[in-house]
């Protein structure tokens, strides 16, 4: 680690680049909560959308044509409005009328970038969702009731096994844009990866350099969580079905 | 459900398009393409009315209502909505031609350009928009010297060619797909009638890609016009900051729910039928 810090040190003084993070403390441990941020902020919104995705994917096939009209909307609403509105909606407008508790508001920026991410990737996850569980052929289902297998047993043990991996794909750019859109809640001050990088370029003036780390550190990630999905992939792949 | 189930169609881009609502007309009146707009417009519309309807029971004699001051800022909200689709059209135009060219260098037949465009393709679209429209705007420079002649970018040029990278890497995929999809018998047709790799390509193949690529291109136009919300970040007067600042001068807590969703509403209005009509257009395609 030092020698890594006093290369960075050297390379400032030889050329001006002045990657900071490397070898000022202070820096470091702010780039990396920025990324400790990021990467919290991602998984709460990919577990808790995955589970209402799942929810919502279920109600959409419900028979009361009411209950399939709202969440019809709210799938389309989300889809079609702006993420950076949405989440502006959330903090700015639906944030002061919450009650505070001790003074305090109820949700910090955090909270509501959880909130409002979540309720966007819902809507596509319930997509996708759908789309797995129709792309299951019906003569497995008609297959599997003649069996005698009850309804919650076909759901589980032969549609859902089956509809995860058809949806591998499309999960993927989803949990990708997920990532990337994370990147928005800078604009209501969230702590994660952009505006901590924000905060120490405009400190040390080293916008550029700070730049290209922001843009690497996305791109490894992005390509990071694609390399593991590919193996997922590859690992849960049932021969002869999917290709 | 004896519906016909519509077969997952995932593009490479990113989103999963089509994937959701089946083909139109193939599903009883109740699930139809009007009603879903209607139900999540409606519910749009009920947050907007509730709202507006609730500041106006709880106003103070002797200042404006919530309602006055919607209609009164109406006008420079338009204005700053014309203005994000000003952008993105701008974005589109200049993404679309760069993502074909960069396209076709994906399906060049030599090998580093293959792999040069490559690179580029993924890199752009696996950044974040916000960074890379930040990346723009701070690095380059606002105004370009050429000889005695000098070439300004104001904020808003420069926001219009940061959207345009992802698109363009994002178009190049779209131009990739669509030429590979085309039948290899084609290319050996072609070439057996003595047409040149150019011909074949401009002549031949991407008249038939023209079809595939529309319902892709437009989807990512609507994510585009979405994207131009951005811009208010780095400091473009677009809608978002204009809304902003009407809430600021304005100093009222009720007026904040009221034009958030009437923003809301007007990104709805006019990304919802594009999406509806992409579907459309996905479904009437494929069935051939």
């Amino acid at each position: 680690m030092d020698d890594v810090a006093a290369w960075f040190l050297w390379l400032h003084r030889t050329t001006g680049v002045k990657l900071t993070i490397f070898y000022d403390a202070y820096d470091r441990t702010r780039f990396v909560e920025g990324l400790v941020t990021t990467v919290k902020l991602s998984a709460y919104c990919l577990v808790l959308s995955l589970a209402l995705g799942a929810v919502a994917a279920w109600l959409v096939g419900s028979r009361v044509a009411v209950v399939r009209g709202a969440i019809n909307g709210f799938i389309q609403l989300f889809r079609n409005t702006p993420p950076l509105v949405q989440l502006y909606f959330f903090y700015f407008a639906a944030g002061p009328v919450l009650p505070k508790i001790g003074g305090m508001p109820l949700l910090s920026s955090f909270g509501w970038a959880v909130v409002s991410l979540t309720l966007l990737e819902t809507a596509f996850a319930a997509e996708i969702f759908r789309a797995g569980i129709e792309a299951v052929p019906k003569a497995m289902v008609e297959a599997a009731e003649s069996l005698g297998y009850s309804r919650a047993q076909i759901y589980r043990k032969i549609v859902l096994p089956l509809a995860v991996r058809v949806t591998m794909p499309a999960m993927t750019n989803n949990l990708v844009n997920l990532v990337k859109t994370t990147t928005l809640a800078y604009a209501i001050a969230v702590p994660e990866l952009v505006y901590m990088s924000a905060q120490v370029w405009s400190e040390q003036v080293n916008v550029p350099e700070m730049m290209v780390v922001l843009l690497i550190s996305y791109v490894t990630i992005v390509g990071l969580i694609n390399q593991f999905m590919q193996w997922l992939e590859a690992r849960l792949r049932v021969p002869g079905f999917g290709q | 459900m004896s519906a016909a189930r519509p077969r997952l169609r995932i593009f490479a881009e990113g989103y999963v398009v089509g994937a959701g609502l089946p083909a139109l007309g193939r599903l009883p009146v109740r699930d139809s393409a009007v009603a879903t707009a209607a139900r999540a417009g409606v519910g749009l519309l009920m947050v907007f009315i509730a709202s507006v309807a609730l500041a106006q029971v709880q106003a103070v004699t002797g200042k404006p209502s919530v309602v006055a001051l919607l209609i009164k800022w109406t006008p420079l909200l338009a204005t700053g909505f014309l203005f994000n689709l000003l952008i993105s059209v701008f974005a589109m135009l200049v993404g679309t031609v760069a993502g074909v060219m960069l396209g076709f260098a994906r399906i060049s037949l030599a090998a580093p350009v293959r792999g040069a465009s490559w690179i580029v393709v993924q890199f752009f679209r696996n950044a974040p928009w916000l960074v890379l429209l930040f990346f723009v705007m701070f690095l380059m420079p606002f105004e370009l010297r050429v000889g005695g002649a000098t070439i300004p970018f104001p904020d808003w040029i420069k926001a219009t060619l940061g959207l345009a990278l992802p698109i363009m890497a994002n178009m190049a995929e779209i131009v990739r797909g669509a030429v590979q999809s085309i039948p290899t018998a084609q290319w050996e047709a072609a070439r057996s009638l003595a047409f040149s790799r150019r011909q074949t390509l401009w002549k031949i193949i991407l008249p038939q890609c023209v079809k595939r690529m529309l319902p892709p291109w437009m989807n990512w136009y609507a994510i585009l016009t979405m994207a131009t919300t951005l811009a208010s970040i780095v400091g473009v007067s677009e809608v978002m900051t204009l809304t902003g600042r009407i809430t600021n001068a304005e100093g009222r807590t009720d007026l904040l729910i009221p034009i958030y969703s009437y923003v809301l509403l007007w990104f709805f209005a006019y990304c919802y039928p594009i999406a509806r009509w992409t579907k459309r257009l996905e479904a009437r395609y494929a069935e051939r």
